[in-house]
């Protein structure tokens, strides 16, 4: 007798739990072969507002850690992405990308997190400094984290591109909300089951899925966001732009570009750390 | 402690009041969270919210300072305009004084103050009568007092109504609620007789509170709806409005407004005024103020941009 399918319900990954929207509503996914695959749900902007309390919820903890204790957890996060490769590559390919290609996208992916994890303890001295002054006390700028930070990923690729702007926000202890490809929001789920077994404490990646018109305006005017990194359209830009104005909110846009741009070193670096941290100037009495 | 191994008078004023449906009761209720309520509603119910909220604190830390900023609070939650004051500052004894140097003689916000050795009430009944007549001249309008659990369960219901009566003598001009600690009374069946006992000792204008807010139970949808029922059975056969007050536990605008709908659907409009109903909060005025902000200007503000929330950055 043939056994019956079991199939998944796609669900995000929000305060360390597995969501459906609040809302209800879902959209059909198709395969690249046009089969019907799941019902993926469409968050709304109550479960934005859901996601930032979670992930403000989680940054004083996730903060106060060492940086060499972030480190490990994001480097954990790399050993568990490696032993899932097959997974995640079948993830890819089932939604059109071919074999290699998914192979490459999955080992960058994991470089990626390896790469900012072995900057956990080191973006500071880059970043942070002993300022010279003329008097007897010393001035020291140190990098903070700022908050909460909203991520909007780009449609393709679907897990590096995501990763690649969400592991440089997390590195320096912010946490993040991030919306996942439109088209492609399956490898977004999967990462969310692997960051739900990870070290990582719950609420410091929380992921949505859904449509960018229904979630971008509110990503662009949420106050607890105290910043958004993203790839965004003209059109998107203009919403981002005016909201963050409004809000006093950063901004840091990552041009879309097909896979070959993530892949490279070029992708990675100290700049997309710096872009989220704010330096704290402040001065301490020589000798006391 | 169940209805049949409870004291032979207790077992006759369970009697005399009638049982709580239990399943009835918690089925009610979370009906009560499905509303919507939405927009032009909600502004309505958020400003209503916050202008029945007592502003508590109840802490050891207290000082004069505190108090002084809570009570400015009070008078303005917000520099919006159009958002209302609060009803009351609630507060220890020991700073009535200074709540009414802060608050001034003729203020639109109430001095409420805990009296009868909050949280316990485990004093001799003289040190309890004369802690509320010196809240009361040092300028206190409202009175919460704690009833004697311990003689509730015990049965001892003369001695409890007799010290209920005693303190609402003692009171004179200021309004008293009558705080049942529902956490500590263990059933709704005690719940419910615990406050047709109260109730038939209060004035109009008095109130009958669920807890202190120092124990584990504090306000819930279903304890509020028993003692609801309590006051529209005492309504409907004497004619005298009584009012409620849940406190503890209640954080959020949406947690506030489900009460309301309990109230509006239990008792009706007459009860829905701060000289009828009252929030027992401290945290709940910041989520309220914070609710008005998000619906006037369609962006969901931070949380520190409002005072006293210190929980993220």
């Amino acid at each position: 007798m043939p056994r019956l399918p079991v199939t998944k319900t796609p669900k995000p990954y929000v305060g360390g739990a597995f969501i459906r929207s609040e809302s209800g509503r879902t959209r059909p996914l198709a395969d690249a072969t046009g089969a019907f695959f799941a019902h993926v749900p469409l968050c709304t902007r109550k479960d934005l507002r859901n996601a930032v309390e979670a992930a403000a919820k989680a940054g004083p903890g996730w903060a106060r850690r060492t940086a060499y204790n972030r480190g490990q957890i994001l480097y954990r996060l790399g050993e568990m992405l490696e032993a899932r490769r097959a997974e995640f590559a079948a993830a890819l390919t089932r939604f059109g990308a071919r074999r290699a290609a998914a192979l490459r996208e999955v080992d960058a992916a994991t470089d990626r997190l390896v790469h900012y994890a072995g900057w956990a303890d080191k973006y500071e001295q880059l970043l942070g400094g002993v300022n010279p002054v003329s008097g007897p006390y010393f001035n020291f700028t140190v990098s903070e984290p700022m908050g909460v930070i909203g991520v909007l990923a780009p449609a393709e690729p679907p897990l590096l591109g995501l990763l690649s702007l969400v592991a440089p926000v997390i590195v320096s202890g912010n946490t993040v909300v991030v919306l996942a490809s439109e088209p492609r929001p399956y490898p977004a789920i999967l990462l969310g089951e692997l960051l739900a077994t990870s070290d990582l404490p719950a609420g410091v990646v929380n992921v949505l899925t859904g449509l960018r018109a229904d979630l971008v305006p509110t990503f662009a005017t949420h106050a607890h966001l105290r910043g958004l990194s993203a790839v965004a359209d003209a059109a998107e830009r203009r919403v981002l732009d005016l909201g963050a104005a409004e809000s006093v909110k950063r901004v840091r846009y990552t041009p879309d570009a097909p896979l070959a741009a993530w892949l490279g070193g070029a992708a990675q670096g100290l700049e997309p750390i710096r872009a989220f941290v704010e330096p704290k100037t402040t001065w301490h009495p020589i000798g006391a | 402690m169940r209805a049949s191994s409870a004291p032979p008078a207790l077992r006759r004023w369970f009697a005399a009041v009638g049982p709580v449906d239990r399943v009835g009761v918690e089925e009610r209720v979370a009906k009560f969270t499905t509303r919507s309520i939405k927009k032009a509603a909600k502004v309505q119910g958020l400003k209503l919210a916050v202008s029945m909220v007592d502003l508590t604190t109840l802490e050891g830390k207290d000082t004069p300072g505190k108090v002084a900023s809570l009570c400015r609070k009070a008078l303005r939650p917000h520099d919006d305009a159009a958002v209302p004051a609060a009803a009351a500052v609630c507060i220890y004894p020991s700073l009535v004084r200074a709540a009414r140097r802060a608050l001034g003689p003729r203020s639109p916000v109430r001095l409420a103050s805990v009296a009868t050795a909050f949280p316990s009430g485990q004093t001799a009944l003289a040190t309890r009568l004369a802690e509320v007549r010196r809240a009361v001249a040092d300028g206190a309008d409202e009175i919460d007092m704690v009833i004697n659990r311990g003689a509730f369960l015990a049965g001892e219901l003369t001695r409890v109504r007799d010290e209920i009566a005693a303190v609402v003598a003692t009171c004179g001009p200021a309004a008293l609620k009558v705080i049942l600690e529902v956490g500590e009374l263990e059933t709704y069946d005690h719940i419910r007789a615990a406050s047709c006992l109260a109730l038939g000792e209060l004035r109009p204008g008095d109130f009958i509170k669920t807890s202190t807010g120092k124990t584990a139970t504090n306000a819930t949808l279903a304890n509020t709806q028993v003692m609801l029922e309590a006051i529209r059975d005492h309504y409907l056969e004497t004619g005298v409005a009584i009012g409620m007050k849940p406190a503890g536990g209640i954080r959020t605008a949406k947690q506030a407004l489900h009460f309301l709908v309990a109230v509006k659907e239990t008792l009706g409009d007459a009860w829905l005024t701060p000289a009828r109903y009252r929030f027992g909060a401290s945290a709940l005025l910041n989520d309220l103020v914070r609710q008005l902000e998000k619906e006037r200007t369609g962006a969901y503000p931070a949380p520190y941009a409002f005072s006293e929330a210190a929980e993220s950055y």
